[in-house]
Order: C-alpha cells, then sequence, then structure tokens
C-alpha cells in the first residue's frame, strides 16, 4: 500500500482495517499525532487528508485515497506555520499532548475562514479536547495566528 | 488550634508513619549529602558542579530540574531559578529532568503532611513541619506532587546556581591573576571591566568544578532578579507547537515491538478462566502473557504493531473472580453511609461543639449531607511505558511523577538489583496526579522479560486507561451549623466519609508499610480553612472500599472544597447575609484571605444588579500554601445552563512566574468546573462503566468562560501552584446555580440535576 505523508511516499504493509493513526506512528514513524480515544472523541490525531480535517484514530488506512499532512508536514522548511508561532507567541501549550490537534484544526479552519468569529473557533475546536485547559490562550492564538496569516507571515 | 497536641499524639497517617519512622531514625542519614549523580553521565569536556549544573567546555550549560514536566511549567520555572544566580538567560541553557536519583529528592511534598493547617505557625507545627522534611529525605522520594516543587526547589536550586557562578569566578580569578572581587558574570561569561579581557564559563568549567565548593552561598536580592518574578518563554514550548516526540507513547527504539495490557476489569481480581488461543492466532501477535503486579492482574500483548495489540486484547475470552469490595455505586454508597455513621476521627475542635447544638432552636440550625463521585483523572496521553531487558539491565522510559519509584518497583517485579535499572523520564502528556502509579512501567517491566531483549513499548488503550486508574475517591459529608441571633454561625459540626487515599496508595507503592492512622486527606480543606467560628468540629471516617484510589489534582481539597464551601454558602443564605461579607467577617483573623475575597469580589463587581437570568457564587479554599478565591458567573440559556465567566484571585506568597501561575490557575478552574459539571465514575458488577470521552467528557472550548485573573504575594510563605485553583471552582459553580435557580445542589456532577449549554 503506498501513502503520501507530509510530501513524501511510503510503501507500507499494512492491514487495511488499522486506523491512519497507528500506520503513521508505528509503521512510518510519525509520532507528531498523538493516540488519545480511539474513536475520534478528543481530536489528538487530527491530520489533514487533501487539507481536510480528519481523526486518523478512526479511518482505516486502506480508506486514505488522498495527500495526508502532519503536524510534521505544515511548516516550511525552517520556518513556523503562522498557527504554531502565533501558538509560541500566546505561549498555549501546558502538557502539550493535544496541541498538535488543535494546531491541525486550527490550521484547518483558518485555510477555509480568513477571519473566524468566536463561533466559528467553538465549531471548528469543539471536538479537540485539552485537559489541561489551554482553551483561553487557543482561542486567542487563533486570532493572532489569522492576522499573521493576512499579513502573509 | 487548641486541640493540635492531642491529635498529633493521636497521630495522623503520613505524620504517623513518617515521624515515628524518620526523625527518629534518619537524622545521621538526613546530614549526610547524596553523591552527585551527574558525575556517572558527563561527556567529553563536562564538568559538573552540583546536582543541578553542567556545563561543557564549549560553553553548553545544562541544568538538570528533577521535576516531572506534565505541562506545569515546573522545567521552566526550575530552570529559572538556577539560572537567575548563574547569570544566563533561559535561552542559553539546556534543560534536562537528569536521571532518577536519591539526590533529587523533594523534601517539601510531605512537609504540609502533618496534622496542621498552612497558618498554623506554632512551636508544634513549625517542628513536625522540619521532621517532615527530613523524612522527605529519608524516603528520598524523587516525586512530582502536593504543588511542592517550587518551595522545594526554591532554595536548593537557587544557591546550586549561585554556587556554580561563585566557582567559575574563583576560577577565572585564578587563570586571568586577578581578584575574584573584580569579575562580573553576565550571558555565560566572565569579564574582567578594568582588563576588558573575558572568559566564557566553559573555558573555566573544568578548573571551576575541581574547586570545593564555596562554603557560603549568597543569593541575589529580589530586587535583583532578571528571570524570577517575570513571565519567562517555556522551555518545552517549541517541541510542543512542532509535534516533536518528547512524550512516553514517541518512545522509538531499534527493534522495537509493541504492546498493549489487558488487566481484570474488576479490581485485584484473577482469572479463573481465560481462553487466549483466538487472541493468539491474530495476525501480528507475538505473544501473549499473564501479568502480576501490586496493581492487580490480566495478561499483557506482545505484537508488532499497536493496533495488532489492541485487537488481540479485545479478543481474550477471561473470566474473572468476584472482587473483595462492593459490587454497585449503590452498594459502595451505603458502605460509605455506615462508615459516616461511625466514630470519626477528629481533627479540629474548637469550642465545645455538643453543648453549642444542644439547646439550639430548631429554627437556627442548617444541615446538609453532601456526596461527591469517584473521578478518573483522564490525562490526554493514556498509560505507556517502553521497557528493555538486556545482559541483566533494564532500561524504562516513560512519563512518571516519581522516578526513584519506578525504579524501586521495577526492581522488586523484575527480580534485579535497583543500580541495573535506568529510568528515562519524559514529558508527560498530563499527570494531575496518576502518573504517581507506576503500573504502566511494571507492565512494561514484566512483558520486557519475554522479548528476548527487544525494546517493547506497550500503550494502553484510552478504555483501560479509564478503567484502571487510582481513581479520586467518592466521599459523602454530613453538615451542621447554628447560626447566632446575627445570622452568622457560631457552631459547625462537619464529618465525612471517604475511602483512604494514603491506605490506597501505600498498598500499591510501599506495600510493606501497614497504614497507622487516620487519613488527613480525608479532611484536607474542611479542617484546614481560615475561618473563626467559636465551636467549629471536622471529623473523618475511612471507608473500608478496596477500589483503586489515588491522588487526583488536589487530592482531599477536591472534594471538601465542595463540601466546606457549598456549606457556607448555605449558612449565608440562611443567616441572610452576603456570602462574600461573611467570609470577610469569620476570615478577620487572616488577613491574606481577606484580601483575597476582597480582591476577586472587586474584580467581579460583586453586589452590582446584574441583568435577568445571570446569577453569581463565589468560593474560597486555602490549599497547598495558596490562599484562593474563585467568583463564578452563570447565565440560564435555552440550550441550559452557561458558565460566563470566573474571576480567581490566588495569593501564593511568591510569583515566580506570574504567566505561567495565570495558566496553571485556568487549568485547574478548568479540571475542577469539568469534574463539577458532568464526570463521575460509577461501578456495576464490580466494574467501571465509563470506558472513553463519550461517557467520562470533560469541558470543550465551546463550554469555556472568559477568566480574569488575580495573583497576589501579601503572605510571608510561598505557596504551591498547579493543584490550587481547582478546588473553589466546584463550589463557586454550584452556589452560583443556586443564586440563579434556586436549587441547591449538593451532589456531584452537577449534570444529574441541571442542564449545562
Amino acid at each position: 500500500m503506498r501513502l503520501t505523508v507530509d510530501g513524501q511516499s511510503f510503501d507500507i504493509d499494512a492491514d487495511p482495517d488499522m486506523p491512519l493513526l497507528w500506520a503513521l506512528r508505528d509503521l512510518i514513524g510519525k509520532t507528531g499525532p498523538k493516540f488519545g480515544c480511539g474513536i475520534a472523541a478528543c481530536g489528538a490525531c487530527t491530520v489533514h487528508v487533501d487539507g481536510q480535517p480528519v481523526r486518523s484514530c478512526s479511518l482505516p488506512v486502506g480508506q486514505v485515497s488522498g495527500a495526508v499532512t502532519t503536524i510534521e508536514g505544515i511548516g516550511a522548511a525552517g520556518k513556523l506555520h503562522p498557527v504554531q508561532q502565533a501558538w509560541l507567541e500566546e505561549q498555549v501549550a501546558q502538557c502539550g499532548y493535544c496541541q498538535a490537534g488543535q494546531i491541525m484544526s486550527a490550521v484547518a479552519l483558518l485555510d477555509e475562514v480568513a477571519d473566524p468569529s468566536d463561533a466559528d473557533i467553538d465549531n471548528a475546536m469543539g471536538g479537540n479536547l485539552c485537559r489541561c485547559g489551554t482553551y483561553p490562550r487557543i482561542r486567542s492564538a487563533i486570532k493572532k495566528a489569522a492576522a499573521l496569516k493576512t499579513a502573509g507571515l | 488550634m487548641a486541640s493540635v497536641g492531642k491529635i498529633a499524639r493521636r497521630t495522623f497517617l503520613i505524620g504517623a508513619a513518617a515521624v515515628a519512622g524518620g526523625v527518629a531514625v534518619g537524622y545521621y542519614y538526613y546530614r549526610k549529602p547524596f553523591p552527585n549523580p551527574l558525575e556517572a553521565e558527563l561527556g567529553k569536556g563536562e564538568a559538573t558542579f552540583n546536582p543541578y549544573v553542567k556545563i561543557g567546555a564549549d560553553n553548553t550549560i545544562t541544568i538538570v530540574a528533577p521535576r516531572a514536566e506534565m505541562g506545569q511549567g515546573i522545567s521552566t520555572t526550575l530552570a529559572a531559578m538556577v539560572a537567575e544566580e548563574l547569570d544566563v538567560g533561559l535561552d542559553r541553557v539546556k534543560v534536562e529532568h537528569g536521571p532518577a536519583s536519591h539526590a533529587y529528592y523533594n523534601a517539601a511534598i510531605l512537609q504540609e503532611g502533618g496534622p496542621f493547617a498552612f497558618f498554623d505557625e506554632s512551636m508544634t507545627a513549625q517542628a513536625v513541619r522540619s521532621g517532615l522534611g527530613v523524612v522527605g529525605k529519608f524516603l528520598a522520594l524523587q516525586g512530582t506532587g502536593g504543588s511542592a516543587s517550587t518551595r522545594d526547589g526554591f532554595d536548593k536550586m537557587r544557591q546550586a546556581g549561585a554556587a556554580a557562578r561563585q566557582m567559575l569566578i574563583a576560577a577565572a580569578a585564578q587563570k586571568l591573576g586577578v581578584a575574584a572581587a573584580d569579575l562580573e558574570t553576565a550571558d555565560g561569561s566572565i569579564l574582567h571591566k578594568a582588563s576588558g579581557k573575558s572568559l566564557t564559563y566553559g573555558a573555566v568549567a573544568a578548573a571551576a568544578a575541581a574547586m570545593a565548593p564555596p562554603a557560603e552561598v549568597k543569593l541575589k536580592d529580589r530586587a535583583d532578579w532578571k528571570l524570577l518574578g517575570r513571565p519567562q518563554k517555556r522551555i518545552d514550548m517549541l517541541a510542543k507547537v512542532t509535534g516533536a516526540p518528547i512524550f512516553g507513547i514517541d518512545v522509538r527504539l531499534p527493534d522495537m515491538l509493541y504492546g498493549t495490557v489487558k488487566m481484570s476489569p474488576r479490581f485485584w481480581s484473577r482469572p479463573v478462566k481465560a481462553n487466549l488461543t483466538k487472541a493468539e492466532k491474530m495476525p501480528g501477535v507475538i505473544k501473549i502473557v499473564p501479568l502480576e503486579t501490586n496493581y492487580g492482574h490480566g495478561f499483557g500483548i506482545i505484537a508488532d504493531n499497536t493496533w495488532a495489540a489492541f485487537k488481540a486484547a479485545e479478543a481474550i475470552d477471561a473470566q474473572w473472580s468476584d472482587p473483595e469490595y462492593p459490587l454497585s455505586s449503590a452498594a459502595i454508597s451505603d458502605a460509605l453511609k455506615q462508615a459516616l455513621a461511625t466514630k470519626g476521627s477528629v481533627m479540629r475542635d474548637n469550642g465545645d461543639v455538643d453543648t453549642a447544638f444542644a439547646d439550639a432552636p430548631r429554627e437556627r440550625i442548617v444541615e446538609a449531607d453532601y456526596a461527591v463521585p469517584y473521578l478518573a483523572h483522564a490525562t490526554m496521553e493514556p498509560m505507556n511505558a517502553t521497557a528493555q531487558l538486556k545482559d541483566g539491565a533494564l532500561d524504562i522510559w516513560c512519563g512518571n511523577q516519581a522516578p526513584t519509584l519506578v525504579r524501586q518497583l521495577c526492581a522488586n517485579a523484575v527480580g534485579i538489583e535497583q543500580d541495573k535499572i535506568t529510568v528515562h523520564t519524559t514529558f508527560m502528556g498530563g499527570g494531575f496526579g496518576r502518573r504517581v502509579e507506576v503500573d504502566y512501567a511494571l507492565c512494561a517491566a514484566l512483558m520486557a522479560k519475554e522479548t528476548g531483549g527487544r525494546p517493547v513499548k506497550v500503550t494502553w488503550t484510552r478504555e483501560e486507561d479509564m478503567r484502571h486508574d487510582a481513581y479520586r475517591p467518592a466521599a459523602i459529608g454530613k453538615f451542621q451549623a447554628r447560626l447566632g441571633d446575627d445570622g452568622m454561625p457560631v457552631a459547625v459540626d462537619m464529618k465525612m466519609a471517604s475511602p483512604s487515599v494514603i491506605a490506597g496508595t501505600l498498598r500499591r507503592l510501599f506495600p510493606s508499610i501497614s497504614p497507622l492512622g487516620p487519613d488527613k486527606t480525608i479532611v484536607d480543606g474542611a479542617y484546614d480553612q481560615p475561618y473563626t467560628i467559636p465551636n467549629y468540629r471536622v471529623s473523618g471516617v475511612a471507608a473500608p472500599v478496596s477500589i483503586p484510589v489515588g491522588s487526583w489534582r488536589s487530592v482531599g481539597s477536591s472534594v471538601n472544597g465542595f463540601f466546606h464551601e457549598g456549606f457556607m454558602d448555605e449558612i449565608a443564605i440562611a443567616g441572610k447575609i452576603d456570602p462574600v461579607e461573611m467570609r470577610k467577617r469569620l476570615m478577620a483573623a487572616y488577613p491574606s484571605a481577606v484580601k483575597v475575597v476582597e480582591k476577586v469580589a472587586a474584580m467581579a463587581k460583586w453586589g452590582e444588579a446584574l441583568p435577568a437570568g445571570k446569577a453569581r457564587g463565589i468560593a474560597f479554599t486555602l490549599s497547598f500554601g495558596s490562599w484562593v478565591g474563585e467568583i463564578v458567573q452563570v447565565a440560564d440559556t435555552p440550550a441550559g445552563i452557561r458558565i460566563e465567566k470566573v474571576w480567581i484571585a490566588a495569593d501564593v506568597g511568591t510569583a515566580l512566574d506570574p504567566g505561567i501561575i495565570e495558566a496553571q490557575l485556568i487549568s485547574a478552574a478548568i479540571y475542577g468546573l469539568s469534574a463539577a459539571m458532568g464526570q463521575e465514575i460509577t461501578f456495576a458488577d464490580g466494574m467501571v462503566e465509563q470506558s472513553n470521552f463519550h461517557d467520562f467528557d470533560a469541558m470543550r472550548i465551546f463550554q469555556c468562560p472568559v477568566f480574569e485573573v488575580a495573583i497576589l504575594e501579601n503572605f510571608h510563605k510561598m505557596g504551591g501552584v498547579g493543584e490550587i485553583g481547582t478546588p473553589p471552582a466546584a463550589p463557586a459553580l454550584a452556589n452560583a446555580i443556586f443564586a440563579l435557580t434556586g436549587k441547591r445542589i449538593r451532589t456531584l456532577p452537577l449534570s444529574k440535576t441541571v442542564a449545562f449549554a
């Protein structure tokens, strides 16, 4: 089975029922996407398939037809994605475990809505659980990222 | 408190085990310094000054922050303590967790374990505190918990930085042939201003480290601090926004196998019948092995990948023996009620409570029964550990809050000496007290015996994690107050029953120590609050229910914050006194408490009229040495109750990093609100009924209120930070809901009674 992840092509030998998350983590070695629940209830495993956010813990790898992007593939060489930059500036993360998923959801949101309202943020980010309660800083960071992105930074 | 001597003699747990064992036996041992564990692992050109500082010839400065990073920012703040005195910026240093070593014992974690409120500065209380500090060293527990890390580290980490700096200056003075007094330091270099000559720390590190440490170390005055007292950029932030492999679950080793566990769904039960054939034949499965640990029994599944192990675990068909504890939540509740009806251990006893109630007219009595459920920690990163047993040596990689315990218990389980074990402590995807336990490490260590020397990464499913926790215990409480003519309370009688966290923890972690006395955590957060009421009794009873219970962010205060402050609100309403005003009057002897209440009330503009459909509640809890007031504002919406805004004022004595403290206060409040709104662990047929985030959820971003935080520094002793925001959150919310709806909810979670938007 052939999989494109973060612009690179991988040949893997996997049960097609294996969730994309475990193919990424155990077979390809991309540990950025995290295992949290296995039932698409927490969002820690969020990656993009053809730009759309998906919960990789519940998507069988055999059904993946598009290019996969993980947290490790959103920045350009030597440069953070504006969402990562905003996360850094707002000092969002605490334990950090959910943040790869949070960032992937936020990147997808900003690709769709350049200047999201609070309601847009609530809708796009509601599936991403954070047990450290970093939500207030996540909200500020998304707004800052929107500004950075608009300014072309 | 009048009866402190009597209570001390009666010995509360921890106080008991510790004082009896430690002070008598251990003082000589206490005075003896531990060897510096960094000496064994120096790289080429590296020199070490003490267990906290390494400097390489290339001027790479490494600071060891020996407390576990679980999100609380401790690695940043501990590093800042050393860096402050070493005169380097945080961007100039590498920060490591360091090896498991007794040199990194946490003295403060036990210091408040004695039977005294934080504000009790009597001779007895102080003597026991210093005794317990000695015990912390005697047990040499390298632990992260009890909101104790900054308090424990504040002197010794700054001294480590200052001592290293003085040695570097002395070595530079020798090399340059100038007086040490004429040298200055900045940003990792030593400068002789008169000649313009300078040396990097690295250039003199080897010579400096060979010198005798200074007999006297001078620390900076607070006015000269450049890092401490100001928000720092967290040292772990870049790794955390780029998805770097920093967690236990991210460990990857050559030739590594994967695995999971299926432990008995009934605690302590054994498999009476098990059919492994189907599971063993599944693709990718290598081996299924029985597991027996202090935590219970079950099977370990070793496979080619984690998914294959998960599938095989599901396919194991086993029957488990009957449990030793009540089977259902209803039966557990009955056991708590029976315990509550027995004579309790009195932890606070002012005045004469029985006499004060004897002649009370009915209309002056307030009575209430409170209850809270078991709770899981539900850290975002499920339990996991990676282990490799090769050539008689065990390496173990995991996020954990107690590396020396991991080492000790794994040594017992695997049957090798502790010095053959290396514990690699990773960042944790959440701790909250769950990773004080070592079950995940024991399982991986035992499975590593079965892999022919190959490493195995053992990851639990969320379901396994949810159903095998050391839970926050369920608790119930009976509360009575007698009001005076002015509406103020003249007598309160508070009694609570709960399974014992200390007894539960000892059974798992120190099975050879038997509990000696009652468990102070049952009454923490109720007996030690800064209120003066002439007749004030708080007693606790340990209920004999052996479902594993452990430390859950703020421990006993997570229970009693809700009980005590909910009941205080009831007293205020019954006495027709404003709840803020009542607290200020009862707290008059404790100015720090009054200032916190005044501050949070001013921030929220307490007392100003609110629009219809909105209301507020207040609560206050002193825990882990910090004084915290919270006000919650709720609104009635068509979709249910919405938590709109939360104000927090916290007096932490000395605020070392206001940015991190603010984040922790909000985090802990959300943790408490999440539990209060909807979390409970229930039991049927001896098994946990919840399994994943669909039935044990937490607050989501769309439910998250706006926060406003004030950090105060009025009290003269430093308090903890990581847990203190949790206790007042639930009662402030419940009190707000009472103000909004007139419903006094005394049983958590609140979602049993009201709906949340």
